[in-house]
């Protein structure tokens, strides 16, 4: 086991070289490509602000329930068949059939092939399920119809976060999905996220619908408050335009009053509609209504035809960008909560480097001293192997361009301890072996061979102890489970490669010496 | 090289374990674990106020006047730095932080917040509920690869002796209360890692003696392999415990919880390799013919 043929120990000198190459191109500029990579700071050490946020479905749901019953009602009238008393409420949708219809419905909600009440095949099941008793039917959203629903608004609503972070302009957001009714957002940099937190909490459902004091309204009438006072106005359910039909908004200065206005440009659909609206609607009041509250409801003084208005409300020039901005980007599907929000500042991350690095350099050296004093010459060995260890571990991470946090600067200084193991558990072997072996050539051999399965035992447990913290971790603590994983793939590699090359290099010149270890 | 009689202490020295195995849980089961916000929700802020410009009292005073609920407020390393944890959480209101902040500066003058985390009740409940599947999910592949490994016996004895290290290790931090967070999740896995890994090297020993003595009992065997292996046992422990005193002294305040745990983790690993894991073996009556029954199989 101490010879070697010298293509294997060029092999290995050449792995080493480049991983510590690319090591090194964290503190060094490279010019290529290939090795300018840098590992990737976590949040933690580079500042930062993490935010789990959480889509509120149920609004979602019951606006699907809604429409539903609306397609249901007008598919069996085409069919002809009678049903009445529709309802929804949270969950469900119901209504009511005769006798001689019941089966027929049962039929085509049942149908494989049912237009009204599509059937998946790959997942065995209808988007609804339904009970009938007494010739009441009970239609619920099935499981896969849920997920379905629930993915659809999780994807709208993550475009919309990202055109909303992307306006912000912050560097290089990462905005990942997270099961099913999740998103996460992370915002390298930001060391106050209030703003950010502001937009993302709100809905920013815009719509214009007119002031009415006549509640017999067809459409019905709601009373809403105005954004920031207790005065209170009725409109009518009638919205005569969404934030749907916006193409553009921007905050300009209104030059008549002085005041910072948002203008907005509508699409042709728009356009058209909110023509024909202010063309009837002149004299009468028009609330311009974002999530439930009137931002101002102006006197339509002339027909407006252009395609193109403002929105006053005693802006500040702030909170006009930043409503201009939400109109741009266009309305959640439903509202996001923040569940989850981790921020920090810079400077702690600066300093949480700064003392990771100390701990580092502090840590190795005592190692380091400590192996010098116990084992002299290999001790020496040992130590190169743990430089090694350490190039080739920053190597690796860096060309997987990993996230370092700062439990993971911890892993690499744990790596720094428990590296040693595995040559400390080949020297003691050594040790026990020259006992009774003069040879040392063969001694060293058996040291080696006796102490290979308890090393990899060894190994082994403390590697599923990192895949498990990789597999149920978060955040920084993945960070460290990747290092210490890492860590221990490398510090066998360079107790097998690196250390022995140099044992077997240095026994073999002096096996003649008295007293070698 | 001196052998050291180990075995002569194996009954004292479990009956002291078994007290502490058992306070700890009483510990745990009435005084419970002091969870910081990853775990029990609510908010925590770091904060750096300008020197010499604040005392404890009038930070906490004027958080108290916030109406956020129990508020508990403690330096943190530097005279500078405080931590700040309270149980609101901002649900909804995007301005609750930069609120807390108006305030403070408005009453103790120039703040900086270093650091924010504000984890909410169901992500709070998720992140413990994870964490005790890691570690109980850790514990149960050890089992398995040291049952594939090992005999039975052997398996028996590593994970008794890994409960060991886990119960205590948090018997400890539910004693002086300290605060049990995601990374001390993380230390507990390492240290069933580490302790398995010690336990381990003086099994593989264990028998390969078997096999080489037949005549020698498991009693005294045991305390043979202890010495054979015991100058690794110390130099690995001695290693793994400069580097993480390293960690806690000089890695930051954030880090401490973390290494403390890993320190107290290692010590108590490597005792109970030698002290929980051995002793079960002689317990078991583990001899010559429970690993060659094994191998015929």
């Amino acid at each position: 086991m101490l010879y070697f043929s010298k293509l294997r120990v060029f092999a290995v000198l050449i792995f080493t070289l480049i991983i510590s190459y690319s090591a090194a191109s964290n503190f060094l500029k490279f010019d290529d490509d290939y090795f300018s990579k840098n590992i990737k700071l976590g949040l933690d050490l580079q500042g930062g602000s993490y935010l789990l946020l959480e889509i509120d479905n149920i609004p979602v749901i019951t606006q699907k329930l809604q429409s539903k019953l609306l397609e249901l009602k007008r598919y069996f009238k085409d069919k002809k068949l009678i049903l009445k008393n529709f309802s929804v409420n949270q969950s469900s949708i119901i209504f009511e059939s005769n006798n001689e219809n019941v089966n027929e419905i049962k039929t085509i909600l049942d149908d494989d092939s049912s237009e009204i009440n599509p059937y998946f095949q790959q997942y065995k099941s209808h988007q609804f399920d339904f009970v009938e008793d007494n010739n009441i039917f009970k239609l619920t959203l099935s499981n896969y119809g849920l997920v379905l629903l629930k993915n659809s608004s999780l994807d709208q609503a993550i475009e919309i976060v990202r055109r909303r972070v992307d306006e912000i302009g912050t560097n290089e957001p990462n905005i990942l999905k997270r099961g099913n009714d999740r998103i996460l957002v992370e915002l390298p940099g930001l060391d106050d996220p209030g703003r950010i937190k502001s937009l993302l909490g709100k809905t920013a459902n815009l719509t214009f619908q007119f002031i009415t004091q006549n509640s017999e309204e067809s459409f019905g009438t709601e009373k809403l408050q105005f954004e920031g006072e207790s005065e209170e106005a009725i409109v009518s359910k009638r919205i005569i335009l969404s934030g749907d039909n916006l193409v553009d908004a921007k905050p300009t200065m209104d030059t008549q009053s002085n005041e910072t206005v948002v203008s907005f440009t509508l699409d042709r659909v728009g356009t058209k509609k909110f023509g024909k609206a202010t063309s009837r609607g002149v004299g009468k009041r028009l609330a311009i209504i974002l999530d439930g509250k009137i931002i101002s409801a102006p006197s339509v003084r002339e027909p407006i035809l252009g395609g193109s208005g403002q929105i006053s409300g005693d802006f500040t020039f702030q909170s006009a960008t930043d409503l201009a901005l939400l109109l741009r980007s266009g309305a959640l599907p439903a509202p996001l909560s923040i569940i989850e929000e981790r921020t920090v500042g810079p400077d702690l991350g600066q300093d949480s480097i700064d003392a990771g690095i100390l701990s580092l350099i502090i840590g190795f050296v005592l190692v380091v001293l400590f192996m010098i004093y116990k084992y002299k010459i290999f001790g020496v060995i040992a130590n190169l192997a743990l430089i090694s260890n350490l190039f080739l571990l920053v190597g690796i991470l860096t060309l997987f361009e990993a996230t370092l946090t700062l439990p993971g600067i911890a892993g690499i200084i744990l790596t720094v301890g428990m590296a040693v193991d595995a040559n400390v558990l080949i020297f003691e072997r050594i040790k026990e072996e020259v006992k009774n072996e003069k040879n040392y050539i063969i001694a060293f051999d058996s040291g080696y061979s006796k102490s290979r399965t308890t090393i990899l035992d060894a190994n082994i447990t403390t590697l599923i102890a990192a895949f498990i913290l990789f597999f149920m971790g978060s955040g920084p603590i993945k960070g460290f489970s990747v290092t210490l994983g890492i860590g221990i793939l490398t510090t066998l590699f360079s107790v097998y490669f690196i250390a022995r090359f140099c044992t077997a290099f240095y026994v073999i010149k002096n096996k003649n010496k008295e007293k070698l270890i | 090289m001196k052998i050291i009689q180990f075995n002569k202490f194996y009954k004292q020295l479990n009956i002291i374990s078994l007290i502490m195995i058992v306070a700890s849980l009483i510990l745990l089961l009435f005084k419970g674990l002091n969870y910081g916000v990853d775990f029990k929700g609510g908010t925590l802020i770091e904060i750096r106020i300008d020197q010499g410009s604040s005392k404890i009292s009038s930070i906490r005073d004027s958080f108290n006047q916030m109406n956020l609920g129990d508020v508990s407020v403690k330096n943190f390393g530097n005279e500078t730095d405080y931590i700040v944890k309270f149980e609101k959480q901002s649900s909804n209101d995007t301005k609750f932080i930069n609120n807390i902040k108006t305030k403070l500066s408005s009453s103790i003058g120039n703040v900086d917040f270093r650091r924010v985390e504000n984890v909410g009740p169901k992500v709070s409940a998720e992140l413990l509920k994870s964490g005790i599947i890691a570690i109980g999910l850790s514990l149960t592949a050890m089992l398995l690869y040291i049952w594939i490994r090992f005999e039975w016996q052997f398996s028996l004895g590593a994970i008794l002796a890994l409960f060991h290290d886990v119960i205590i290790t948090l018997g400890i931090f539910s004693l002086f209360s300290l605060e049990i967070n995601l990374s001390i999740v993380a230390a507990v896995l390492t240290i069933v890692g580490y302790s398995m890994n010690d336990t381990v090297v003086i099994f593989d020993r264990v028998r390969e003696n078997l096999k080489k003595y037949a005549d020698i009992k498991i009693f005294e065997l045991t305390n043979i392999s202890i010495n054979e292996t015991l100058s690794r046992t110390i130099i690995t422990s001695a290693t793994t415990l400069l580097a993480l005193l390293s960690i806690y002294l000089f890695g930051g305040e954030i880090l401490k919880g973390f290494s403390l745990a890993m320190i107290l983790g290692v010590i108590f690993g490597t005792y109970s390799s030698i002290y929980i894991a051995n002793p079960i073996l002689v317990l078991l009556k583990v001899s010559q013919r429970t690993i060659l029954k094994e191998e015929k199989n």
